[in-house]
């Protein structure tokens, strides 16, 4: 799937668009960023409701495309500009984590370890 | 290419700015043309460490050695020192404050995270002096 997809998906709004046709296979949904940084299998998407300057960064170390604020959450300023500068799409979505999880795992998005 | 170095300073003060050295780091190697699983192995590795010197050790500086065949992190802090570096090894244990968990961070990951990525690790540290830790990626 593409980026452009997960809007559709999860009727998410864009914050801040990079590369909308950029293709994500798998997804990883945490607020803990050590959680994220825990597996370095090639992840996509990350999908959190933190909304410092850390989740960029932590995006940005894991070669992530885009970045789902969940419950309708908006980051601030600094935020938006730090993920213009890395390239990184911001959305956010009204549906909470385990339902935007949930909408992805079903439309084919995976976890992107074994067993997944 | 022979050894090229880089040094930056890590503020200790602001939060918001952890990061920006592991991101000049990475940056700097995806220009090198470096192996893409080493510069994120780096990236993470060199990240986590900048977390720990800003959340623990009130800021520091990383030295960052790049060779041909692997990278070298110094990560040096006059922070409070590791009182039990084997305790600190462990998942899920951490002394971090409160505060920090609600920032994402603080939930014991960050040392096994950084031993994970690396090839080598060593922990210098001395209680009320300092830590300065060691990190070798090898570009494989």
């Amino acid at each position: 799937m593409q980026v452009k997809d997960i809007i559709d998906i999860l009727e998410a709004e864009i914050i801040s668009a990079a590369d909308l046709e950029a293709e994500v296979r798998t997804a990883c949904g945490s607020d803990m960023m050590s959680d994220v940084l825990a597996f370095v299998k090639d992840q996509s998407v990350l999908l959190t409701g933190l909304l410092n300057p850390q989740v960029v960064r932590t995006a940005e170390m894991m070669d992530m495309r885009c970045i789902v604020f969940v419950r309708g959450k908006e980051p601030d300023e600094n935020v938006i500009s730090l993920a213009q500068a890395m390239d990184i799409t911001l959305l956010k979505t009204r549906f909470r984590m385990f339902t935007a999880c949930g909408k992805l795992y079903m439309s084919g998005l995976r976890g992107g370890c074994e067993n997944e | 290419m022979s050894c090229i170095k880089m040094k930056y300073e890590v503020p200790g003060d602001d939060f918001t700015r952890a990061g920006e050295a592991s991101s000049m780091v990475k940056r700097k190697l995806k220009q090198l043309g470096y192996n893409p699983d080493a510069i994120r192995r780096v990236a993470i590795a060199m990240y986590e460490g900048e977390i720990n010197m800003v959340i623990h050790a009130g800021g520091g500086v990383a030295e960052v050695e790049v060779y041909p065949d692997r990278v070298e992190i110094a990560l040096i802090d006059q922070g409070p020192g590791i009182a039990d570096v084997e305790m600190a090894m462990q998942e899920g244990y951490s002394t971090a404050p409160d505060n920090v968990r609600s920032l994402g961070f603080g939930a014991g990951m960050g040392l096994p995270n950084i031993k994970k990525y690396t090839d080598a690790m060593r922990i210098d540290t001395e209680v009320g002096k300092g830590t300065t830790m060691y990190l070798t990626v090898k570009a494989k």
